[in-house]
């Protein structure tokens, strides 16, 4: 556990978001520190894709700010945060279908990298070794998430497992300080979870924050440090997954009153 | 070294190419060979727009006119100037660049079929204007067009001089300056810009969340496409000597388009086989009035109807039975080479255990 890194970096305050008269997100406070493995948790509709897509720029907050490491963040488009440090993935994976492995890893570079029209066209010195780094680091980062055989297979053609560590290592290359996963483990039988889990250890010891949707409990309560509940866009829980899951409420939202 | 003695035979082939042209069919076959030269630059420039960055684009023809008349105002009596070519075909491009970008603009939350209809009405309305500039003060020539405008020079040496002779130049500037939009084309396929246009075109809320800033790639490749459009209309105003709206209906958008997408969408060596394909083939079908004479000794079925009857007949076929374009990227051949590499492993596997 490194809970001993106390250092706050994604920190939410009073995040609300409607859409029209349904509040899917109201007044939610909560801070990630840094190194943790932190989850959201809830019942199906408590909102936790859409505070994902609120730190991750797709839905403008109505109410409320979040910062990241001290900086504000809130209305910033999503190709700024992923510059700022947040990456992500998606709950139906979104590849780049008809790119090969390799390729979708390369297009999550293009935040780091410069080259323009002129130096494509050109292909100076400079070029060519940005280019030869880009190819290196995603053919590395393949390596890392375990699919580096696989580097120029469509990605469509990936089996599913597959396409989910793509999903990740395609994040890893914009160099995220915050990964956010929205169900990672979605779908995946139990060996697939647990290779699953030790991979975002990994990360974790590698010095990236993760932030993740997840619904195997089995999976929240072996991997967090800490954990948010949401019911009905509200943060209903907070904490450890000892505190969390003796917590009465939370009980409530999964199971209903007696 | 075999490869440079095959790029070699291959341009030896494409200089000989219009000489032999002549000799077997006539000089108005080098003059198809030209237009097809244009057609292919085109091609390649719309190639950037509906096959990297997958936005479709019915305009395209907007930006080839848009290169034309500004190098037929600028090199004509019409008001008297007389620019040099080659400031004039940068120009071309980059005015052309400028207008794509003001289509780009106000359409970059628009995909597939919204996005078509806009850039339709975009291509019209250049048109139109053309077409209604003559009044109260005359700036295109209205429905007359401009003619008058200068031929192509380098140096002293007009493209046009000596008679007779001016499709044979024409064919090699077009064919340099071909070569060097294919060239420009493959370079930007292959780069970082590259790649961005084509995460834009599989996926674009993904390729957002992965740091492409989605409307500047999209914007530049509007702008790259249609500067491509502005370089050849300069070329096409140059070549032809006169200009006028009906050179750019929505037939000519929509023909590019079929060279791009029966070529092979996002290939560039397949678009310029498109392009010239489908340049030479209603030519071609020319011949079938002739064809039918001596056959039956009549022409049974009025022959301009029948080559574009069998021209649509030509693009059915081929989009039922190679739906990806006639000469497809290599990403279907990698697939296959992937698999091929897995079988080998197992191959070596099997080998392996029976040892």
């Amino acid at each position: 556990m490194s809970t001993m890194q106390a250092a706050k970096l994604l920190e939410l305050e009073n995040i609300g978001k409607h859409f029209g008269g349904l509040a899917a997100l109201s007044d939610v406070s909560l801070s990630v520190r840094q190194g943790d493995i932190y989850a959201l948790i809830g019942p199906n509709g408590a909102g936790k894709t859409t505070l994902f897509n609120v730190i991750t720029g797709i839905y403008r907050p109505d109410s409320g700010s979040f910062s990241l490491a001290g900086a504000p963040m809130a209305g910033k488009k999503p190709s700024e945060m992923a510059r700022s440090g947040i990456a992500r993935t998606f709950q139906n994976i979104r590849l780049f279908a008809n790119m090969s492995a390799l390729e979708n890893v390369m297009v999550g570079r293009h935040c780091r990298t410069k080259s323009g029209v002129l130096g494509a066209i050109f292909n100076g010195a400079r070029t060519k070794l940005e280019e030869k780094a880009i190819r290196e680091r995603a053919a590395s980062l393949l390596d890392y998430v375990g699919i580096g055989n696989h580097a120029h297979m469509l990605a469509k053609n990936l089996s599913y497992g597959d396409q989910r560590r793509l999903e990740i290592a395609r994040a890893l290359a914009t160099e995220p300080r915050l990964l956010a996963l929205d169900e990672p483990a979605a779908g995946m039988n139990h060996a697939e979870t647990d290779s699953l889990k030790s991979l975002l250890e990994r990360i974790r010891e590698d010095g990236t924050t993760l932030l993740l949707i997840e619904h195997d409990m089995k999976l929240v309560m072996n991997l967090c440090d800490r954990l948010a509940v949401l019911n009905f866009g509200k943060l209903i829980a907070e904490g450890t997954p000892e505190e969390v899951s003796g917590n009465p409420l939370v009980v409530e939202a999964y199971l209903g009153v007696q | 070294m075999k490869q440079r003695l095959k790029w070699a035979f291959f341009v030896l082939a494409l200089v000989l190419l219009p000489f032999i042209t002549d000799f077997a069919l006539g000089k108005t076959w080098v003059r198809i060979l030209d237009f097809a030269l244009l057609y292919a630059m085109l091609a390649l420039g719309l190639n950037i727009v509906v096959g990297f960055a997958g936005l479709l684009d019915l305009g395209y023809i907007a930006f080839f006119a848009v290169g034309a008349y500004l190098y037929a105002l600028l090199a004509s009596p019409h008001f008297g100037f007389h620019l040099p070519f080659w400031l004039l075909l940068p120009m071309g491009a980059f005015a052309a660049g400028i207008f794509g970008m003001l289509l780009g603009a106000p359409t970059l939350r628009l995909r597939g079929d919204y996005l078509a209809i806009v850039t339709l009405g975009f291509g019209e309305i250049i048109r139109i204007f053309l077409n209604n500039l003559d009044a109260p003060y005359n700036i295109t020539g209205g429905p007359q067009g401009l003619d008058l405008i200068d031929p192509i020079k380098i140096g002293d040496f007009s493209l046009n001089h000596p008679l007779g002779h001016a499709v044979f130049n024409y064919y090699f500037l077009f064919l340099i300056l071909a070569a060097a939009v294919a060239f420009v084309s493959i370079r930007l396929q292959h780069s970082r810009i590259g790649r961005a246009w084509v995460a834009i075109r599989e996926d674009e809320i993904a390729a957002e969340a992965m740091g492409i800033n989605t409307r500047n790639v999209k914007l530049l490749a509007f702008a790259m496409g249609a500067s491509f459009g502005g370089l050849s209309g300069g070329l096409f105003a140059g070549f032809e000597g006169f200009v006028s709206p009906e050179s750019f209906n929505l037939n000519e958008s929509i023909m590019i388009l079929c060279m791009v997408v029966l070529g092979g969408m996002g290939h560039v060596r397949g678009v310029i086989f498109g392009a010239i394909l489908l340049s030479v083939l209603p030519e071609a079908l020319r011949y079938v009035g002739p064809l039918e004479e001596s056959l039956f000794g009549r022409v049974i079925v009025d022959a301009a109807s029948l080559r574009m009857l069998l021209f649509g007949l030509a693009l059915i076929l081929v989009m039922l039975l190679r739906p990806a374009g006639l000469w497809p990227s290599g990403t279907r051949r990698r697939e296959l080479a992937a698999h091929g590499e897995t079988a080998r492993h197992e191959n070596t596997n099997v080998y392996d255990a029976s040892r």
